[in-house]
């Protein structure tokens, strides 16, 4: 070949490697998630979380998955990514539209590490609905009555919370199939804690087997932040 | 000795060679990578379709009466494997069976190599050209790799604070190690292997060409399927697959089976045939005592692979199987074991780091004698040091699972397999110093090369012993000490050796030279990164962080920052190195015709680049390939014997041996 | 780089006594530094001094060390002095001495190699049999047992009685099981000091591994098997445990601290989390302490999965084709 031909060729498969790397990065970029920011008021966050037996996701459109409120325009956000201020009285309300599973180890009934190791339990029939009035409670056994859906556990802050599923009868007639859900029967749960001292990221994950079809439940949803699991971010 | 009854005769890859009516076609009507492509796409969607056709049920379904793994894994894999009989199939590689089958004569024009770079895009036969294949497939996965590695330790460079999420640095870390572990298999046995295997013992063809050349295309298909696993999100496991976790998780770890079992497939090939090339090929007088070091590396190396791969391919099929057809080979809570994926990844994967080491031990072989103008000093303990090495290197891999509960009594054995594998190994330092006493030391590039893999690898075989002993490893498995302890053995050793190799073999295969200014640079440079970066390695390793972790001890940030800048100055150095590969190769082009290092090797007896068919005659190989400073030494090889003397020669050669 | 120039300013006078020069030089610095190691390095070495573990690894880390620090300075002053001194002149077209081997040489380093090798195996077994097992994973049966150690079915501060502690791999943190203390389970680590303690590592899931790496203590967790390190502590403090096998998404993160108590402040803490989990219903929750915990087996798990109206092949933790009622065990 001669050097303008060899030279040619060297530009083109510069070019495509240019290109090949430019696609995985767009890829990656269009694959990452958005972060919902919580900013305190009164020294208090509201973190508002929801549960669903399906989401909206086209790739994985039957995977359990959580939601998170924007606090500004109340939307519910296909994501697991949320940031608190560090050393702030963070308060969680978990809406639970998925139904029950047994706990693959029925210790994470216990609730640890919420303020008072406590969480507060109320049943809806529907958005608005409730059929009971607000509990409070320092275990919900997964075994002896399937009442938990999910769990939310931040681990390295000790923090180990059982989500209730909602009343089983009205779970089996009129659950929840649009994403994210909106109406139909949950259950809304209550507690606080405190964020850290110092800024950085902290993961938080289920410890129901709820990953259907994945070896011991604990695949794909389970393995995917966006779904199951996701970082909560302390900001400084 | 040599099968051929009559072994002046022409040995064209298939027989003699005819006239050439294949070329009269076009070029876009002959196949090479485009047709290639095209049987990919179509096998691709075949297989995809009779995925879907019988997983059950539709896709999405979730429950817990499905299976252990996701269903939806059919498709996909399915769409591979006839995609890469697609690919190959575009590619040609099964033209020539069909015509046999057909009882249609073989075209041997088609293979004959054509000039141009277009022979360099085909099935090609000719040994040289895929050794150049390899040799260019072989840097683009090194490289791929190493930006694989960047990325960890971008990542690593802050304890707590993260580039990469999670997910996608286990997705990072799996394909580094999958990368570097499974296509840097061949990086010298590709290369170097096939293209010096016949010329250093004086043949014109390996055993089988057809053979040799899928071996290579199938490292491209492997690579693709690889790395398309990013684009399914990666798999979570790293290079070592552990199961049960494999049998979890997503769509990735499809794409880790089969390249993975692409890999494997094509390491047997082309150990076999190197295997039958060196025991039938060897011209007459190339007795096993003249058979150079570095033929006896890949001949060690090829027994490796052919008894230890197949294991390998094994397991990836059980694994493959409990992802799609639901089987538990795996599962301990169904009848099967996650020991036995221990047990069956080991025992290939041991022999895979001395399938990783050994090339290095043969190039530096071959390298030294030449500047140190001396003999290779006890050539009969470096040969059974590399078959020492070979042998013991079955008996040792459960010292990978000491503190897995499996055989716990067996464990004083396999401490007392593993330290013994460090005699074997240790005759390669002996040889070492044995040819460097009172030597005239020449500092070349590939001899910097050379000396720099003996340092590395000393440290990477030093730290070998602290693992081997079973209460010390109780600190040291899974730490960051391993990973220390294996980049510089593959990495400093391996690759520095590769690299020699370059610098060495380059004016042989391309009659081109590397530019040597850069050639300095690029081994100072990257001699001081890379123990830079991996020095510290083994501090963090023992002051407590596991590998593959992406969160750490803040108290450890500062030697992880070190780690992380000096892999950059690393990138740096290998950037060096591609310059001057890419702009010594096709653009300044410096002829190099001769035998400019002055070596008695076989290979360098002929011109550079090698003639098509290596040697225009059969040689007579007369002496020792390292008769450096011995007083009338006869010359290496005959070239030009006269007629009939052949045929002599290797009657008497046959009853000597 | 004098002494480098020597041989060709001096061309009449006989070569020095290379062999002699390299050993005294690699003598000096292979005691030097097998001294240093010793004495000033041994006390910082890994893991350090918290239990009997801890003391055993660093000792053999020591031991190997000591070791291999003569081995690597002699390879290094050997080429060192090679590749300043035996270096080609400029112009020297000549070829070396035609040395292809020396059956003496050959024969002392095999010698040499071999005996270093084979002591060390012999040093590691006893290193490994005599403390019973060094603290690694040893199987279900486990067979190196500390002597002399006694297991009752209650642990009291004060005896010599061994602690059983059960670490509980899941996707992806750490529980810890005591039988001792009515089965109660924990997230936190406290161990009593001076108390021989008897690990039981088992997982849930895939495959995690146990390291409490200030402890000396690793050993693999694998489903459905029981995986025994023993360890005694022997110093009050802070120690790591972090999750040795990659283990999935969240393995990086699978970490946590534990702590090295005195034996009352052990007691104190172990029964409060008793009396905490037996009043808020935990503990009656809990499935029999058992070394495993395959659900196939666990019949509350079997009920649970029946009262969600999942029967037959789906009342069963793992899918398939078995048969019986939930809660049976599984039959091959």
């Amino acid at each position: 070949m001669s050097l303008p031909a060899r030279i040619v060729t060297l530009l083109v498969a510069f070019a495509a490697v240019v290109a090949g790397a430019v696609f995985l990065v767009v890829n990656y970029i269009a694959s990452s998630l958005p972060t919902v920011h919580y900013v305190a008021s009164g020294g208090v966050v509201n973190v508002v979380l929801q549960e669903d037996p399906q989401n909206n996701d086209p790739s994985n459109p039957d995977w359990v998955s959580y939601y998170v409120q924007n606090p500004q325009t109340k939307q519910w956000v296909h994501t697991t990514l949320f940031s608190v201020p560090k050393h702030t009285r963070v308060n969680v309300t978990i809406l639970g539209y998925d139904g029950c599973t047994p706990l693959r180890n029925n210790y994470w009934s216990q609730v640890q590490g919420t303020t008072g190791s406590t969480v507060t339990v109320q049943q809806f029939a529907t958005v608005g609905k409730p059929i009971d009035s607000p509990t409070t409670t320092k275990m919900i056994n997964s075994w002896s009555n399937c009442a938990v859906a999910h769990t939310f556990a931040i681990p390295s802050m000790h923090l180990f919370v059982p989500v209730p599923s909602p009343n089983t009868a009205l779970f089996n007639k009129d659950a929840c199939g649009v994403s994210p859900c909106t109406s139909g029967p949950h259950s809304q749960e209550t507690f606080s804690f405190m964020s850290p001292d110092h800024a950085g990221y902290w993961r938080w994950q289920c410890f129901i087997p709820c990953g259907g079809g994945f070896l011991d439940g604990n695949g794909g949803p389970m393995q995917t932040i966006g779904y199951m699991t996701g970082e909560m971010e302390v900001s400084a | 000795m040599a099968i051929e009854i009559e072994p002046e005769k022409a040995q064209g890859p298939s027989g003699p060679v005819h006239a050439a009516p294949g070329n009269s076609k076009p070029w876009w009507a002959r196949p090479a990578v485009h047709t290639g492509l095209i049987g990919a796409v179509i096998g691709y969607i075949i297989g995809h379709w009779l995925g879907n056709l019988i997983s059950p049920a539709t896709a999405g379904v979730s429950s817990f009466s499905t299976g252990l793994s996701d269903v939806r894994n059919w498709p996909l894999v399915l769409g591979y494997v006839f995609g890469t009989i697609g690919w190959l199939a575009g590619l040609g590689v099964f033209n020539d069976l069909g015509r046999l089958m057909l009882g249609k004569p073989l075209p041997d024009a088609e293979h004959a190599p054509a000039g141009g770079v277009a022979k360099y895009f085909r099935y090609t036969l000719d040994h040289k050209v895929v050794g150049i294949q390899y040799l260019f497939g072989m840097t683009t996965y090194f490289l791929t790799g190493g930006l694989f590695a960047m990325a960890i330790r971008t990542e690593l460079l802050s304890p707590t604070y993260h580039v990469l999420n999670a997910s996608q640095y286990l997705m990072v870390v799996g394909e580094h190690s999958t990368m570097m572990m499974m296509m840097m298999s061949s990086v010298v046995l590709g290369p170097f292997g096939q293209f010096f295997a016949p010329l250093m013992i004086g043949s014109k063809r390996m055993a089988f060409p057809r053979i040799e050349a899928l071996a290579f295309w199938l490292t491209p298909a492997a690579y693709v399927i690889l790395l398309s696993g990013i684009l399914l999100g990666g798999f979570p496991t790293g290079w070592t697959g552990y199961e049960p976790l494999a049998t979890q998780a997503g769509p990735g770890m499809d794409t880790y089976a089969l390249a993975f079992g692409l890999m494997g497939i094509s390491l047997i090939l082309a150990g076999f045939n190197l295997i039958v090339t060196y025991i039938n090929y060897r011209a007459p007088g190339m007795r096993w005592s003249r058979l150079p070091m570095f033929v006896w590396s890949m001949f060690t190396v090829s027994f490796l692979q052919v008894l230890s791969v197949p294991v390998l391919v094994a397991g990836l099929y059980m694994m493959l199987m409990d992802r799609t057809a639901q089987t538990a080979f795996f599962t301990n809570q169904l009848g099967g074991s996650s020991y036995l994926w221990e047990d069956v990844f080991w025992f290939f994967g041991h022999p895979e780091v001395y399938i990783l080491a050994l090339p290095g031990f043969g190039v530096v072989s071959e390298i030294i004698p030449v500047f140190t103008r001396k003999p290779l000093f006890g050539y009969r303990v470096a040969a059974a040091g590399m078959i020492g090495v070979s042998l013991l290197s079955f008996f040792v891999w459960q010292h990978h699972l000491f503190d897995s509960g499996i055989n716990p009594d067996m464990r004083p054995l396999f401490m007392l397999t593993t330290e013994l594998i460090s005699i074997p190994t240790g005759f390669i330092y002996l040889v070492a110093a044995g040819t460097f006493w009172k030597a005239k030391i020449t500092f070349s590039v590939p001899m910097l090369f050379a000396i720099a893999m003996y340092f590395n690898f000393l440290i990477g075989g030093v730290s070998g012993v602290f693992l081997s002993d079973v209460p010390a490893d109780v600190t040291e498995h899974g730490s960051f000490f391993v990973m220390a302890h294996f980049h510089y053995t593959i990495m400093g050793g391996l690759i520095f050796a590769f690299m020699a190799g370059i610098y060495y073999w380059l004016p042989k295969m391309l009659g081109v030279k590397m530019n040597e200014k850069l050639g300095k640079w690029h081994f100072w440079t990257m001699f001081i990164t890379f123990n830079s970066t991996f020095l510290p390695l083994f501090a963090l390793g023992m002051m407590g962080m596991p590998r593959r972790v992406f969160e750490y001890q803040r108290n450890l940030q500062t030697l992880n920052d070190w780690v992380s800048i000096s892999s950059y100055l690393l990138g740096v150095s290998l950037l060096i190195f591609l310059i001057n590969l890419i702009m010594s190769t096709l653009v300044w082009r410096v002829k190099e015709s001769g035998n400019p290092w002055r070596s008695r090797g076989l290979e360098w007896q002929v011109s550079s680049p090698p003639p098509p068919e290596n040697f225009e005659r059969v040689p007579v190989v007369l002496s020792h390939p390292y008769l450096y400073g011995v007083k009338d030494a006869p010359p290496v090889a005959d070239l030009n014997p006269p007629v009939g003397v052949v045929a002599s020669a290797y009657a008497s050669a046959g009853l000597e041996a | 780089m004098a002494e480098s120039q020597a041989p060709t300013a001096a061309a009449g006078k006989a070569e020095p006594n290379h062999a002699v020069r390299i050993a005294s030089i690699w003598l000096v610095l292979a005691i030097v530094a097998d001294l240093l190691i010793y004495f000033v390095w041994q006390p910082h070495l890994p893991p350090g001094r918290m239990s009997d573990n801890a003391r055993g690894q660093q000792f053999d880390i020591t031991v190997m060390a000591v070791l291999c620090a003569p081995v690597l300075l002699g390879v290094w002053t050997y080429f060192g002095y090679a590749l300043v001194n035996w270096r080609r002149r400029a112009g020297d077209t000549e070829d070396g001495p035609p040395i292809e081997g020396n059956g003496k040489v050959q024969a002392a380093w095999i010698t040499v190699t071999s005996l270093i090798v084979l002591s060390l195996a012999a040093f590691g077994t006893y290193e490994l049999i005599v403390p019973a097992g060094a603290g690694g994973g040893e199987g279900p049966v486990p067979i190196w047992k500390p002597s002399g150690v006694v297991t009752t079915a209650a642990w009291t501060p004060g005896s010599t009685h061994t602690l059983v502690v059960q670490a509980i791999g899941q996707q992806w943190n750490w529980t810890y099981r005591f039988p001792q203390f009515g089965g109660m389970e924990t997230t936190g680590l406290e161990l009593p000091i001076n108390t021989p303690v008897e690990f039981h590592v088992t997982s849930l899931d895939v495959i995690h591994s146990f390291w409490a790496y200030q402890l000396g203590v690793k050993a693999d967790a694998n489903p459905g098997v029981d995986n025994v390190a023993f360890v005694k502590p022997l110093q009050l403090g802070q120690f790591v445990v972090r999750c040795n096998e990659l283990c999935g998404i969240w393995h990086g993160a699978m970490f946590d601290y534990g702590n090295v108590v005195t034996a009352s402040q052990f007691q104190s803490w172990a029964t409060s989390i008793q009396t905490k989990e037996r009043a808020n219903g935990t503990l009656a929750a809990l499935p029999p302490y058992a070394t495993t915990y395959d659900p196939t087996e666990i019949s509350q798990l079997g009920q649970a999965w029946a009262k969600l109206g999942i029967v037959g092949a789906g009342g069963y933790y793992y899918p398939g084709p078995q048969t019986g009622t939930p809660g049976d065990p599984v039959s091959p």
